[in-house]
């Protein structure tokens, strides 16, 4: 498994680049990772990474966007605002989380 | 094996920038043949590309406010159910094979038809209904979901999707 370098921190990703060892997240980091994809965190962006490391952790899997909607209480339109054009692959990457692999 | 990258390795979520277009036409009524268009609408809309969806004929009933929350399956003329075609003709076998495909639906937490539009919708897609379907039908624009955009014509449709994949269920 590969190990990627990003603002000092060494972390294990796959082979597309999201990172696949849980704890080797913090908020640092994940505002890193959102550099890295053009976004810039604001308290909105951290509501939707909070609600999204808390659900993976209860669940074992990474929220849809129709569960960030339906569970987490986002919008989804607000979704496509704050992430654009891919949001549920751009919140998992941030939120360092693998891809949902739900299809809804 | 670990390897070391040198430039970080972060997914390529913009690399692929394109113009990239879907179009469906939805011309089913059945609630097994609504899901396929909805389900790819949907996941295109998530990986950004722009999606309109054509309503026609009998698929109609998933945008008409009378008949979109009351979609039905049945088994009748459908082999891949494996059962016998004369028990799909008995009294009620329909409302029991719907209702038994609305709850595995509902398990999988994939929305019901109308709650499923909205998400397209909210997820930037285009809904537009069938002129025609509506002409025969004798319904109006307000007869129909809030979120379909108007009533256009086949040949608008095309225009509108001009370089569009193209998809008819």
């Amino acid at each position: 498994m590969p190990v990627t370098t990003i603002a000092d921190h060494d972390i294990h990703v796959d082979a597309e680049g999201f990172m696949t060892e849980y704890d080797e997240w913090n908020q640092q980091l994940g505002a890193a990772l959102a550099a890295q994809i053009g976004i810039e965190m604001t308290p909105e962006h951290w509501k939707v990474v909070d609600f999204l490391r808390t659900d993976y952790k209860d669940q074992g899997e990474t929220a849809t966007l129709r569960r960030v909607s339906t569970v987490g209480g986002l919008p989804t339109k607000q979704l496509f605002v704050l992430f654009p054009k891919k949001p549920a692959k751009k919140m998992a990457y941030v939120a360092g989380l693998p891809k949902p692999r739900g299809c809804v | 094996m670990t390897t070391i990258e040198s430039a970080p390795l972060v997914p390529s979520f913009d690399a692929e920038e394109t113009d990239r277009k879907l179009a469906i036409i939805c011309s089913k009524g059945n609630l097994d043949m609504a899901y396929p268009g909805l389900i790819l609408a949907n996941a295109a809309l998530g990986e950004g590309v722009e999606t309109h969806l054509f309503f026609t004929f009998w698929g109609f009933d998933m945008i008409n406010k009378k008949t979109m929350g009351d979609l039905k399956f049945t088994m009748l003329g459908n082999t891949a159910t494996h059962m016998p075609q004369g028990l799909g003709g008995l009294p009620g076998m329909t409302s029991m094979a719907t209702r038994q495909m609305k709850k595995a639906i509902a398990d999988l937490d994939v929305p019901e038809v109308p709650e499923f539009l909205q998400q397209i919708a909210d997820s930037g897609g285009h809904l537009w209904a069938c002129r025609m379907s509506a002409d025969m039908q004798h319904l109006e624009k307000e007869d129909l979901y809030d979120e379909v955009e108007d009533i256009i014509s086949a040949s608008d449709f095309i225009e509108k999707t001009e370089g569009a994949q193209m998809l008819f269920i």
